[in-house]
C-alpha cells in the first residue's frame, strides 16, 4: 500500500511536471520535461555510469568513514564524562562550518584526488552517527549495568557484550540519516575541484546548455540515495529483528 | 555473611530542597553458609538496597558489610535479547575472560537439568516467562559466586508460573545448595524456599523478626507449620 501509494505520488508529479514544460510554461534550458530528462539518461547512459561510480564511491567511503569514526568518537565521549564535555560543544560547532568555503579549502589541501571528497562527506556524516549511537550507548538499561558489575565486569566488558551491541542499530540509524547530506557533501566537494563524478558532470553541464544531463545526474544520485537508504534500513532491522526488539 | 548495624541513607535534591532518605538504619543479619534466608518487608523498606550492600555495588554509610563474593539475579531476567539462552547463561564466564565455546560448554549440561533441554538455541524473545527465569536463574549461577542475592526473582510472573517457579528453585537449591539471600515481598514464597525468615520494618529498614523455618522439604503453603509462621510473619510485617 505505502509503495503504491508512493508510486502514484511519483506519476502525478511527474505528469504534471510533464504538461507544465510541455505548455510553454517555462524555458526547457531552465527545467526540462521529465520525458527530456528520460531519454538524456538512455542516451548518456555511458557518461552517467562511468561519473556515478566514482561519486558512488566517494559517498559509500564517505560513510564508512563517518560510521568507523562516529562509532569510535561516540565511545570515547561514552566512557569520558570529561572528554564529553569537552568535545561535545566542538562536535557541534564543526557542524556550523558551510562546506561551501570548507570544500575548496580541502582541495588545496589535500589534492583533487578522492581524498577532499571523503573528508567532506565524512565531516558532514559523522555527525548524526555520534549523536545516535551516544544515545543509544547511553540508553542501556541501567540495571543491566548492575548485573554486570555484579559479575565483575570491567568496563571493556561491559561495552562488548552489552553497550555496542545494543548500540548498534542507533549507529545504523544515524548512518541513514547521514545518506541524505553525504550526497549534497559530494556534489559540493566536487564541485570545489576535480575532473570527474556526477557534481562535476553537472557543473559542466549547465554552462554548456545541457541542463537535461544536469537533471539526469540529479536522478541517478536521487535513486542511488534511497536505495542506500533503504539498505540500511533494511540492516538495521535485521538487526533489531535478531534482537527480538520486533516480532 | 554478617551485616552489621548497616546504615544507608540517600541524599535527593540540592540546597534547600536536600533531602535525606534513610534506607536501612540499624540493619544486623547473618547468614551462614549454605544457609537460605528470605528478606521480607514492606515495599520501598530497602530490600534491594540490602542486595545490592551484599553484592558490592554499593558501600554502607555506617556499620560493616562482611561477604563472600555475591552474584546479583534482578527482578526482570535483563537476558539480551541478541544473544541464544546458552550465550545469556554463560554470559558470567565471558566477562571474565572465558571464550564464547567455553562458557557455552560450561553452561550446557545445566539446559537439561533445568528444564530447558532444546532451547539452548533460542533468543529470549522465543522463551516464556519462566523459561526466561530459568536462564537468568543458570546465568546466576554460573557466575560460580558462593553466595546468590535474588531480587523478587519470580515477581514479574503470573501467579501459576510462580507457583511452578518456586517448586523448581526449591528443587535447585535443594541439589545445589548456595548460601542465598532472597529478597521477596510475598511471605508464602519466603516460607516455601527459605530456612529462614528475616522481616524488615518499613523505612528506614531493619530486622524486626527472624523466624526459623524448621519444616521439612518439599513443603507445601498448606502445611500446618508454615500456616502458623505466616500469621506470626505477618503480625511482625504489621507491628514493623
Amino acid at each position: 500500500m505505502g509503495r503504491l501509494s508512493a508510486a502514484a505520488a511519483v506519476v502525478v508529479l511527474l505528469g504534471a511536471w510533464e504538461l507544465y514544460a510541455r505548455a510553454g510554461g517555462i524555458d526547457e534550458l531552465v527545467l526540462p520535461a521529465p520525458s527530456a530528462i528520460g531519454e538524456t539518461l538512455w542516451t548518456d547512459r555511458g557518461l552517467l555510469a562511468e561519473n556515478f561510480v566514482v561519486t558512488a564511491t566517494e559517498i559509500a567511503g564517505g560513510i564508512a568513514l563517518a560510521l568507523v569514526l562516529g562509532c569510535a568518537l561516540a565511545v570515547a565521549l561514552h566512557v569520558s564524562r570529561p572528554l564529553r564535555g569537552t568535545l561535545y560543544p566542538l562536535l557541534v560547532a564543526s557542524q556550523a562550518i558551510p562546506i561551501v568555503i570548507l570544500a575548496p579549502l580541502l582541495v588545496i589541501w589535500l589534492g583533487f584526488g578522492v581524498l577532499p571528497k571523503l573528508a567532506i562527506i565524512g565531516l558532514v556524516c559523522f555527525f548524526p552517527v555520534v549523536v545516535t549511537t551516544l544515545d543509544g550507548l547511553r540508553a542501556v538499561d541501567p540495571d543491566q549495568r548492575k548485573l554486570l558489575r555484579s559479575m565483575d565486569a570491567s568496563r571493556t566488558a561491559l561495552l562488548r557484550f552489552v553497550e555496542l551491541p545494543a548500540a548498534a542499530p542507533a549507529a545504523l540509524s544515524g548512518a541513514r540519516i547521514a545518506v541524505a547530506v553525504a550526497v549534497v557533501g559530494a556534489v559540493f566537494a566536487e564541485y570545489a575541484g576535480s575532473s570527474k563524478g556526477l557534481g562535476h558532470l553537472m557543473l559542466q553541464a549547465v554552462p554548456q546548455l545541457e541542463t537535461p544531463r544536469a537533471w539526469a545526474a540529479v536522478v541517478v544520485l536521487a535513486t542511488f540515495s534511497v536505495t542506500l537508504f533503504t539498505a540500511l534500513g533494511a540492516l538495521e532491522r535485521r538487526l533489531t529483528h535478531n534482537a527480538g526488539g520486533s516480532p | 555473611m554478617v551485616l552489621r548495624d548497616v546504615e544507608r541513607v540517600f541524599t535527593t535534591g540540592r540546597g534547600r530542597r536536600t533531602k535525606r532518605i534513610e534506607a536501612l538504619a540499624g540493619l544486623t543479619l547473618r547468614v551462614q553458609p549454605g544457609e537460605v534466608v528470605a528478606v521480607v518487608g514492606p515495599s520501598g523498606c530497602g530490600k534491594t538496597t540490602l542486595l545490592e550492600l551484599v553484592c558490592g555495588l554499593q558501600a554502607p554509610d555506617a556499620g560493616a558489610v562482611e561477604a563472600a563474593p555475591a552474584v546479583l539475579m534482578p527482578q526482570r531476567d535483563l537476558l539480551l535479547p541478541w544473544m541464544d539462552a546458552l550465550d545469556n547463561a554463560g554470559l558470567a564466564r565471558r566477562v571474565a575472560g572465558a571464550s564464547r565455546e567455553e562458557a557455552r560448554v560450561a553452561a550446557r549440561p545445566l539446559f537439561a537439568a533445568f528444564g530447558l533441554e532444546g532451547f539452548e538455541e533460542q533468543r529470549p524473545a522465543a522463551l516464556s516467562g519462566g523459561m526466561r527465569q530459568r536462564v537468568a536463574f543458570l546465568r546466576t549461577l554460573l557466575a560460580g559466586k558462593p553466595v546468590l542475592c535474588l531480587d523478587e526473582p519470580f515477581g514479574a510472573l503470573d501467579a501459576l508460573t510462580r507457583a511452578e517457579m518456586q517448586a523448581w528453585l526449591a528443587c535447585a537449591l535443594a541439589t545445589d545448595p548456595r548460601t542465598t539471600l532472597l529478597v521477596t515481598h510475598d511471605v508464602e514464597e519466603a516460607l516455601l524456599l527459605a530456612d529462614r525468615v528475616a522481616v524488615l520494618s518499613s523505612r528506614p529498614g531493619r530486622v524486626v523478626a527472624e523466624l526459623e523455618v524448621p519444616a521439612p522439604r518439599p513443603r507445601r503453603a498448606t502445611d500446618s507449620a508454615l500456616v502458623a509462621l505466616r500469621e506470626q510473619a505477618m503480625e511482625a510485617l504489621w507491628a514493623g
